[in-house]
This record gives structure tokens, sequence and C-alpha cells, in this order.
């Protein structure tokens, strides 16, 4: 595809607003660096969620404004935040016993590359001359009950994010429930992809086309995607 | 009589030796024990392998140590942060080895190595290439890779209250990796914003126990360092 991107599908704001409709009321949810942070703005009134942050904090709020503050209360984009009311500190390893031991319920992750069979490839683009970084995006996708990938559906070049076979080095095998794109929601499952819902305006041909595997249709839906 | 307050930074790292393996504290600078650090700077001791989350940022702290050239090997889990360039030049350069945990894993061996644990098997990186060169088993159909409890000579850390003997209380997310890391070192080195006589913290409330601690430097007023990185410092 060498044609540019076109000004359809949603924008990076309207994706975390997608994402925080689907997270149940009550869940302990872990929330990655870039999109994911921002869906936390976007939870449905009426709903209470708590955050992890892997870095010590059950209970993160939002950021404080510019230049607020404390520099020893981040994230782990090491950006500033809060501590709500009923927060708790804790050091790494017991962070760390909290997602592997499979106690946080839900995390939302950004993504170079998903399978169709739910493999994850965020961490490195296999670059000789990169410096490896991986943070604990390993250990998320291997002991978090459930993962939510937020991405845009292409790479700025145009290629398909959504594919077979991962090409970059995975994060981790078969650990992808759900993708939520600019251009749709797309379920990872036995199957393949399996299409949920179609961003407004666009129609099922055009994510096919944008999908670099097999895409299965909206369950009872119409392959124009737009009965 | 147990009072494991030491006179100065110089004198709580004294000893440091050349091919120590050193656990530092923090997670970015939330918890860097940054004056420790530039003592050891100051010190002069070479061919350290360095345990710490990152590689620090502008040219002070962590960061500084690496750019004078004293550390041979870091073992952490996110070299590459905004405002890092120190680390990744002597990389590339192939003067600096890199050590690639992933960080739980990275928190559990230093845990491991804190509590007489030599070995565990863990689900994080089966069927990434961090798996490479490690044995798998499978448990109850899933399958785990051996890593190793990991312990050093030295650790370095701050926090925000000790006493005498060494009890711990930390300020927010500075606490990280420091509570496990005062386990697993020989020799554990602590600046504190505020040191008090034992009796003054409430047993309920401390962190890490005085028997994890040895050494203990009041620093009343910790640099930031992002505030030094932001005016462009660089140390010595």
């Amino acid at each position: 595809m060498t044609d540019t991107t076109p000004a359809i599908g949603l924008t990076r704001d309207e994706m975390a607003r997608r994402v925080a409709l689907d997270i149940p009321d009550g869940s302990y949810v872990n929330l990655g660096i870039g999109i994911p942070e921002r869906v936390a703005a976007y939870l449905p009134e009426g709903r209470e969620v708590i955050y992890h942050t892997e870095n010590g904090l059950l209970g993160m709020g939002p950021s404080p404004e510019l230049d607020e503050g404390d520099p020893e209360l981040i994230n782990a984009g090491k950006r500033r935040v809060t501590a709500l009311e009923g927060a708790s500190f804790f050091h790494h390893a017991d962070s760390f016993a909290m997602i592997r031991g499979g106690h946080i319920d839900l995390c939302v992750l950004g993504a170079l590359q998903v399978s169709q069979h739910g493999d994850l490839a965020n961490w490195s683009t296999g670059e000789s001359d990169a410096i490896p970084a991986v943070g604990g995006a390993m250990d998320l996708v291997a002991g978090v009950r459930t993962i939510y990938v937020v991405t845009q559906h292409c790479t700025r070049a145009g290629e398909p994010k959504l594919v077979e076979i991962c090409t970059y080095p995975l994060t981790g095998p078969a650990v992808v429930d759900r993708i939520y794109s600019d251009l749709a929601v797309v379920d990872v499952t036995s199957d393949g992809f399996q299409l949920v819902e179609l961003a407004q305006g666009v129609d099922f041909a055009y994510v096919a086309q944008r999908t670099g595997a097999e895409l299965l249709p909206i369950r009872g839906g119409s392959l124009r995607g737009d009965a | 009589m147990i009072d494991k307050r030491a006179a100065s930074s110089d004198e709580a790292v004294a000893d440091i030796f050349d091919g120590a393996t050193v656990m530092v504290g923090g997670f970015g600078e939330a918890g860097s024990p940054i004056e420790l650090i530039h003592a050891l700077i100051d010190q002069g001791a070479t061919d350290l392998t360095v345990v710490n989350n990152n590689t620090g940022s502008g040219e002070v702290g962590l960061a500084a140590l690496i750019r004078a050239g004293r550390v041979s090997k870091m073992i952490c889990s996110y070299p590459r942060t905004a405002n890092s360039t120190v680390f990744p030049e002597l990389y590339r350069s192939g003067r600096t080895a890199l050590e690639l945990v992933p960080q739980g894993t990275l928190a559990e061996r230093i845990r491991a190595g804190g509590a007489g644990i030599p070995a565990f098997y863990t689900p994080t990186s089966v069927g990434t290439p961090l798996e490479e060169g490690k044995e798998r088993r499978t448990f109850a159909h899933r399958d785990f890779v051996l890593e190793y409890g990991l312990s050093g000579d030295f650790a370095l850390i701050k926090c925000r209250v000790a006493d005498h003997h060494g009890n711990l209380l930390y300020n927010k997310t500075a606490r990280n990796f420091s509570p496990i890391m005062a386990m697993a070192a020989a020799i554990t080195i602590v600046q504190s914003g505020e040191v008090v006589a034992p009796g003054e913290i409430d047993p309920e409330c401390v962190v890490t126990p005085g028997i994890f601690v040895d050494r203990i430097v009041t620093v009343s007023n910790p640099v930031q360092e992002s505030q030094l990185v932001a005016q462009g410092a660089s140390y010595p």
C-alpha cells in the first residue's frame, strides 16, 4: 500500500475511549505506556477501577499539573502521577507477584505486531544496532489474565500490524485476547482474527485489506459490515 | 550498642572494590541514591557490575558512573530512557556489556538472591528470544524457564527515614527495588533523608527491617536527578 493514510477511523483518544468501555467495574488494571495510559481518563461514570503501575503503586491517579507532584511518585513510563485515596505502595518483587501471580485482571498494551494466534511483539524491532529494552512487558503478558492491545491498524508505512506470523521478536506467544485499532475491534480466537466492531465510516473490505491475515467477518453480520 | 551510622558518604563507600557487583536502587530517578553514586565515582572503584532497572539519565548519578568508565557490565530491564545517551554509546562501542532481564524476573532474581533461593522457574520469557540458553520445564501443562537468584557485594539505596538500627521507610514509588536489594547484598549502604533514634519508627510500619542494612548516611536534601539533567549538570 503506497497511498497516504486517509483521515478515517478513530483518533488516539477515541481508541482509548473505546477500550475504556470494556473495562469491567471493580477490576485491577495495568495500563502500558502510550495510548494505553489515556484509557483511564475515559472510564465510564459509575465504574471504579484500581490502576496498578509495576513500579510499586496500586490506586494510581491522574498526572498532576505541570511542575507539581513528586518526582518520586511516578508511573512505569516515568511520568509523574498521583496516588488516590486507598492507594498502596510496595516493592518490585511484590508488584510483579501481583502480575505473575495472576492477581491483575486486565492489561492494556501497545503493539508492533499481533499474530492471528495472539502472539505479541511489542519490545524490539530486532535491529542489530538498537539497544534492547524489555521492561515489564514479558511479565505482564505471561501473568495477567486478559490482555488487550490498542494500536494503529497499520504502521506509518502502511504495513499491517495484524499479521499471520510476527516477524519481530516476541514478547509472548498466544497472549492477546482483543485488539482495539483505529479501524476496528478484533478478537483473537482459535479460528484467528474475528472482527467484532468496525469504526464509523469503515467497511469490512477496507479493514480486511489492511489486515495481514484472514479476518473473519462480524458474526451474524453482513460482509459489507455496514448493515 | 548497634549504631549503623557512617560519618559520610565517602566513608560509607570506601571499601567497594574493583570488580564488585553493586546493586543500585531506583526506577528512573525515583529512589536513585545519587549522593552515594557520586561518592563511588570519587572513590574510584572500577570494573563494576551494576544491577539497576535502567542506566541513568543525563551525565549525573548512574549515568555519570557509566560515563566515567567504571561499569563493565549492566544488568537491567530497560537501558533506554529519555535523556539516556551515555549507556547506548558505550554499549554500541562494546565497552559496557548488557544482561537484559525482564523487569519482574530481575526483581524475583534479586528477591531470591536475598532469600537463600538459588534458582526458580518463571513463565516470563517463554517462547521469546530472552529464553535462549535457559532450561525449560513443564509444570501442570505450562512451560517455565529456569532463572537464577542474583546477589550483590554491595547495595546502594535511598530512603526517607532510617533509625540507627537500619529500619527503613521509603518515599512513595521511590521504594521500588531497594527493599529487595537490601536483602540481596552482602553490604547494604543507605542514604536517608532523616535518621532517627530506635523506637521512633512504629515497628508495624517498618518496610525494610534493620537486619538487611549495614551503613546509614544522612543526606537531608538529596539532589533531584531530573533537575540536574534539565540544568545540563555533569559529575564530577
